[in-house]
C-alpha cells in the first residue's frame, strides 16, 4: 500500500470545497431547469386559454351572445346560433352517463368487492384498455357495426316493442346515425375513466368501515350499499364528472356517428350535432374569416365548460384521496 | 317484510348485478376486437405497409405514408413531451407541498381531461395560422402537449416509489443533489418512467382530432415536418367517412394496424412495470 502524500489532505479539503461549491451552482441550475419544466404546465394552460379566445373574439365581439342562444347556423346568410350543438353535446353526454354509470359503478363495486380474484386483474385490464382504444377506431365500429345494429333491431325494440314511441324522446323514424347511437358510443367510451376511478376510491375505503357493517348484521349489499359507498361518495361523484368532461369534448367517434344534423330535436332517434363535431366537420370548409370565428367561439365554450368540470372532478377525487391519507 | 330471507335474497340479487355489470363491461371491447379482426385482417398485405393510396376507384393500394406520417409525428411529440414531463415530474416528487407543486399537480390533472379538440385549436392559432400552412411539426407540438400533463402525473408517481434511503445514501456519500436525482432516483424508478412514457405515447398514436387543424394530412409521400403530413388516425376518418366500399376496407385494415400499434404499446408498458415492481400500476 502506498503512503499518501503529504499535501494530501490540504488537497483533499481544496477539491471537497472546489467540488461543493460547484455542486452548489449545478444544484441550482438543476433545480431552476425541472422548475421550468413544471411551469410549463400552468404556462400551457394560459397559453391555450389566450390562443382560443384570441381566436374567437372576432365572432364574440360581432356576434355576441347570439352563438348561444339562437339556433340557426347559416353561412351564406352570416347567422351563427350554435344552441343545437350545445343541446347535442348536452343530451348526448347525458345519455352516455344515464347507460355508462350503473355499468361502471356495477364493474368498480365487483372489482373491489366481490370478484374472484383470478377474474380481478383480467377484468380490471379489459376495462382499462376500453380507454385505450382511440376514439377514429370507436367511430369506425360505430358506423359499420353499432349503426346498423341500432338501426335494424334496437330502435325499433325501444319504440315498438316497449312502446317507447309514445313518448317524444323515441318517436319518429328509425336513422342510423342518431344521438342516440352517438350516446351510446360515448357511453361505451366514458365507462373506464368512471369505473377506474371509483375503483380507485373504493378501495381507499378502510377495511374497518366494512367490518363494522358486517358486525351489525349487515348483508354483503347491505354493507356496499350504507358503509362503503357513502364514504367514497364524493370520489364516485368525481369518477362520473369526469368521464363526463371526456364525453363532452369527444370529437371524432361522435361526429362519425350523431349524424351531423344542427336541428334540436327531442327525440333520440334524431339525429343531432356536438360543439366538437360541428368544429371538426366545419373547420376545412370555413371559407370567411367570421365563420372561423364563430367555430373557434363553440371552442371556446367547449373549453370553458370542460374547464370547470374537470376542475370540479379533480376536487372531488382529491377530496376522497385526502381524507384516505389522514 | 324484512325479513333475513328477503334481505339475503336482494344481497345476492345485487352482487349478481354486479356479475352482470362486469360481463356487459367487457363486452363492447371484445366485440371492437372481433370486428377489426375479421373486417381488417383480410385486406392486410405488404401492400398496405409499402404502397402508396391508390386513387378512388382503383383497387389495392396502401397506407405506407400515413403509418411513416404517425410515426414522425409520434416522434416529434416524444421529443416536446416527454423531456419536460418528466423534468415537471422531478420537480413536484422533490418539492412536494410548495404551492408551486399543487397548482401542478392540479392545472396537469385539468389538462388530462380537456378535449384534444381543443389542443388543436391551440396549435393551429400558434403555428398555423401565423405561418400560413398547416405541418406535421404543429401536430407534434399538439400532441406533445398533450403528452405533458400526463407523463408529468406518471413520473411524479413513480418517483414517489423510490425509497428515501436510497436519495439519503446517496446524498451522504457526497453526490450532489442533481446527480442523486438523476442517477439514483430516476434511474431506479426507470422502469415506472418508461411505463408512463408509453401509456402517453399509446394515448397520443390514435389521436385524430387534434390533426384535422394541424397536421391537415397528405395524399403524398411526405417526411418534412414543415408540410402537411398523412397521418393513420385521419386517413382512417376520411376513408371510413367516404362512400366507396374498396375504402372502407382500407380503413378497417388501417384501424386494424393502428390499434394493434397502440395495443403493443399498452402492453409493453404494463410488463415494463411489471417487472419492477411486481403489480401493474396504471
Amino acid at each position: 500500500m502506498t503512503s499518501l502524500p503529504v499535501n494530501w489532505l490540504e488537497k483533499e479539503k481544496d477539491r471537497r470545497r472546489l467540488n461543493v461549491g460547484a455542486s452548489a451552482f449545478s444544484d441550482k441550475v438543476y433545480e431552476a431547469l425541472t422548475a421550468a419544466c413544471a411551469l410549463v404546465v400552468p404556462g400551457l394552460v394560459i397559453a391555450i386559454a389566450v390562443a382560443v379566445f384570441a381566436a374567437a373574439w372576432p365572432a364574440f365581439a360581432k356576434l355576441g351572445l347570439s352563438i348561444v342562444t339562437t339556433s340557426d347556423w347559416d353561412v351564406a346568410g352570416g347567422h351563427f346560433g350554435a344552441a343545437p350543438a350545445i343541446f347535442g353535446t348536452l343530451v348526448s353526454s347525458t345519455v352516455a352517463l344515464i347507460i355508462a354509470t350503473p355499468l361502471a359503478i356495477g364493474v368498480a363495486i365487483f372489482l373491489s368487492e366481490f370478484s374472484p380474484s383470478w377474474l380481478r386483474q383480467p377484468v380490471g385490464f379489459l376495462v382499462d384498455l376500453l380507454a385505450a382504444i382511440p376514439s377514429v377506431v370507436y367511430g369506425l365500429w360505430g358506423i359499420f357495426v353499432l349503426i346498423p345494429l341500432l338501426r335494424e333491431h334496437v330502435m325499433p325494440f325501444l319504440r315498438d316493442t316497449l312502446h317507447l314511441g309514445a313518448t317524444p324522446f323515441f318517436r319518429g323514424p328509425a336513422y342510423g346515425p342518431s344521438m342516440l347511437a352517438a350516446g351510446v358510443i360515448l357511453a361505451i367510451m366514458a365507462l373506464p375513466y368512471i369505473s377506474s376511478v371509483s375503483r380507485e376510491v373504493l378501495m381507499a375505503v378502510p377495511r374497518s368501515q366494512r367490518e363494522a357493517a358486517l358486525a351489525l348484521g349487515a348483508t354483503r349489499w347491505e354493507m356496499i350499499r350504507d358503509a362503503v359507498i357513502p364514504y367514497a361518495r364524493s370520489g364516485i361523484i368525481g369518477g362520473i364528472m369526469l368521464g363526463l368532461g371526456r364525453a363532452l369534448g369527444e370529437t371524432m367517434a361522435v361526429t362519425m356517428v350523431i349524424g351531423n344534423r344542427p336541428e334540436i330535436s327531442a327525440s333520440l332517434l334524431a339525429p343531432g350535432y356536438t360543439m366538437a363535431s360541428l368544429i371538426a366537420n366545419e373547420f376545412s370548409e370555413a371559407t370567411n374569416d367570421l365563420h372561423l370565428s364563430a367555430l373557434m367561439a363553440v371552442g371556446a365554450i367547449l373549453f370553458i365548460i370542460t374547464l370547470i368540470v374537470n376542475a370540479v372532478a379533480r376536487w372531488l377525487v382529491w377530496s376522497v384521496s385526502r381524507r384516505r391519507a389522514q | 317484510m324484512r325479513t333475513a330471507r328477503n334481505r339475503h335474497l336482494v344481497s345476492g340479487a345485487m352482487i349478481g348485478l354486479t356479475y352482470l355489470a362486469a360481463a356487459m363491461a367487457t363486452l363492447p371491447l371484445l366485440f371492437i376486437l372481433f370486428h377489426l379482426i375479421v373486417k381488417g385482417a383480410s385486406s392486410i398485405s405488404l401492400d398496405f405497409f409499402t404502397h402508396m393510396p391508390r386513387p378512388v376507384g382503383e383497387s389495392g393500394g396502401g397506407m405506407a405514408n400515413a403509418i411513416v406520417g404517425t410515426l414522425i409525428l409520434i416522434g416529434v411529440a416524444s421529443v416536446i413531451g416527454l423531456p419536460i414531463g418528466i423534468g415537471a415530474g422531478l420537480h413536484l416528487a422533490e418539492k412536494k407541498t410548495t404551492p408551486l407543486a399543487y397548482t401542478v399537480r392540479f392545472l396537469a390533472d385539468v389538462l388530462n381531461g380537456l378535449p384534444s379538440i381543443v389542443m388543436g385549436i391551440f396549435a393551429w392559432e400558434v403555428l398555423v395560422r401565423p405561418i400560413g400552412h398547416f405541418s406535421a411539426l404543429a401536430g407534434g407540438v399538439a400532441l406533445g402537449a398533450m403528452m405533458i400533463p400526463l407523463v408529468t402525473r406518471t413520473t411524479e408517481e413513480m418517483l414517489l416509489v423510490v425509497p428515501t434511503s436510497l436519495r439519503e445514501a446517496a446524498l451522504a456519500l457526497g453526490y450532489p443533489k442533481w446527480r442523486t436525482s438523476i442517477s439514483v432516483v430516476l434511474r431506479t424508478a426507470m422502469a415506472g418512467i418508461v411505463t408512463g412514457a408509453l401509456v402517453a405515447v399509446a394515448r397520443i398514436a390514435g389521436e385524430t382530432a387534434p390533426l384535422l387543424f394541424t397536421a391537415l394530412g397528405n395524399q403524398f409521400w411526405s417526411t418534412s415536418i414543415r408540410e402537411p403530413i398523412a397521418a393513420l388516425p385521419l386517413q382512417i376518418f376520411t376513408y371510413a367517412t367516404n362512400a366507396y366500399e374498396e375504402l372502407h376496407r382500407l380503413a378497417w385494415a388501417g384501424a386494424l394496424v393502428l390499434i394493434s400499434i397502440v395495443l403493443v404499446i399498452s402492453l409493453a408498458a404494463r410488463f415494463a412495470t411489471r417487472s419492477r415492481f411486481g403489480a401493474p400500476v396504471d
